[in-house]
């Protein structure tokens, strides 16, 4: 699959690190992690920030997390407007990991949290996009 | 022997929603810069950075330096370029061209700034701003227009620190205010309190007049060094005492303060521009920070020190913004009311700050001789800092 099936919205049909969305369709959420050196990447990075080596593997995130923070869009860029209003958030992992999502649809805005127990998984649009959203833990 | 950049003209075009051509607002500010330096003509100048991040989303029009060139009768033989840093685009030409004439690499460079953002189909606009944060991470999950990101910064701020939806206002007040009676401002307009708390709302907290708009226009200012200068005006000379650009993050989720309203990256930058410029923050007289929304100047005021983190609320609805406050911010009427062509208003900061050391600001602040410039870019994932003065550091 390439990579112009990840998102909402694609922007990007080629990249290094297009496995990621084969993963997805697996039900995987996965980043990378720099077998030269051990950093840990999420987004996935086809090549270490720290050492730059190209010597990666994937590795599977985290499931538990802390919601560190959101925001509500009751209005959208171009593309998204039928989406409003929807929730996005930045989930922390721990061991420096952390992912920037939207917040699953059943969780009302009244219920969002700073700090509450998250979880994220795998995520299938109606015209077939994939992505990956962050639900209640 | 080192040799010492100047700021020594400046102007914008008249900002706001122009029928005019990208290339039209860039000849009007050159223009603008000559006319406020007579003696200095085109065949003086023999560089030109150009500071634009839409020209080729909006304008279909790359490489922009030199049709810019042509257009305002320079003939570059230094350098002839674009930088692109979004909102930032202005303050980084401005570096380069001092780094430049410091090192004698160029004499008289002009650095002009400027973007057309209203385009036929009018929001087209719209559509580049998910090329303005990291498309394959952020974008795609529907996160581009800066509202509901500086929306949560302001509610972070009035969880943690107590700020007041009345201090974001006296934000959009001062800044209106000082914009009323400037002629190239998009907004001239007084505003009451009154008139700022009853607005419509955005995104909450945040309500009409706590936004910048969206702008066509351009700016230009000329950077050289003081010996030059001197041979073209008797006015008092301006020095780039010492600058900073402070990036530690794209993605959003690796935003590197503790949390949204904590601009960690904000306080490196002012660190390290005030030690360049051998200056604190106490020394600074008048400031031009990037309030593209009035939560944005609220928490400027604390990371660049003039008052404590947590207090910027209070320091501006105390009037500490003001003429005869503690240090009179965006005293143009800043983003908020002159407008925000993302890659002129490091220029328009720059020019203001000229007039103000200058001592002939339209709101001038007395006796001001050292000034500071400051802008973040992307989504708040660059910080930019410029320190001006009457004198060159030693
Ligand atoms: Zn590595």
């Amino acid at each position: 699959m390439g990579f112009d099936k990840f998102g909402r919205k694609s922007f990007t049909g080629v990249t290094k690190t297009a496995k990621f969305v084969d993963l997805l369709a697996e039900g995987k959420i996965e980043g990378t992690v720099c077998k030269q050196c051990g950093a840990k990447y999420f987004p996935p990075r086809s090549d270490c920030a720290a050492c730059l080596s190209k010597d990666m593997e994937w590795f599977e995130m985290p499931k538990k997390g802390t919601l560190e923070t959101f925001t509500i869009a009751y209005y959208a860029p171009f593309g998204f407007e039928k989406d409003c209003p929807y929730t996005m958030g930045v989930a922390d992992f721990s061991d420096n990991l952390k992912l920037f999502a939207r917040l699953a649809g059943d969780i009302k805005p009244e219920d969002v949290k700073v700090g509450m127990n998250v979880s994220i998984r795998p995520l299938k649009y109606d015209d077939g996009q994939m992505s990956f959203e962050i639900t209640k833990a | 022997m080192a040799r010492n950049a100047v700021i020594l003209a400046g102007g914008q075009c008249k900002w706001g929603v122009r029928e005019a051509h990208l290339v039209d607002l860039f000849q009007e500010a050159a223009k603008a810069c000559l006319d406020d330096v007579p003696t200095l003509k085109p065949k003086d100048i023999d560089g030109l950075i150009v500071a634009t991040s839409y020209a080729g989303r909006c304008s279909f029009q790359v490489n922009t330096a030199p049709v810019i060139a042509e257009r305002c009768g320079l003939k570059p033989t230094s350098i002839c370029t674009r930088c692109d840093t979004l909102c930032a685009g202005g303050s980084t030409g401005i570096i380069l061209a001092m780094g430049l004439v410091q090192a004698g690499a160029a004499d008289i460079v002009m650095v002009a700034g400027g973007e057309k953002l209203y385009t036929p189909q009018r929001w087209e606009v719209f559509y580049s701003e998910l090329a303005s944060v990291d498309h394959d991470w952020d974008g795609v999950h529907g996160m581009g227009l800066p509202p509901p990101f500086f929306a949560l910064t302001a509610q972070e701020h009035m969880m943690h620190y107590g700020s007041k939806k009345e201090d974001f206002a006296a934000v959009s007040v001062a800044n209106y205010n000082y914009a009323a009676t400037n002629p190239v401002a998009q907004m001239q307009k007084l505003l009451t309190m009154e008139e700022a708390m009853a607005a419509p709302i955005v995104v909450p907290p945040l309500t009409l007049y706590d936004c910048c708009p969206i702008t066509d226009g351009a700016a230009a200012c000329i950077i050289t060094t003081d010996e030059i200068a001197r041979k073209f005006t008797d006015r008092p000379l301006v020095y780039l005492r010492g600058t900073a650009q402070v990036c530690l993050n794209s993605v959003s989720a690796n935003f590197p303060g503790a949390h949204l309203a904590d601009w960690k990256h904000t306080r490196i930058a002012a660190e390290k521009a005030y030690k360049r410029a051998k200056v604190s923050a106490s020394d600074i007289k008048v400031a031009q920070t990037h309030d593209c929304f009035t939560i944005s100047e609220v928490i400027e005021v604390e990371e660049l020190g003039f008052c404590k983190k947590g207090e910027g609320g209070a320091f501006c609805s105390s009037k500490q913004i003001e003429i005869g406050g503690k240090v009179p911010v965006n005293t143009d009427g800043g983003l908020l009311a002159v407008g925000h062509p993302f890659g002129a208003t490091g220029i328009r900061q720059g020019v203001e700050i000229m007039k103000q050391l200058q001592g002939r600001a339209r709101h001038q602040v007395k006796d001001a001789d050292i000034g500071l410039t400051h802008n973040l870019s992307g989504a708040n994932a660059e910080h930019t800092i410029l320190i001006y003065g009457r004198e060159p550091v030693k």
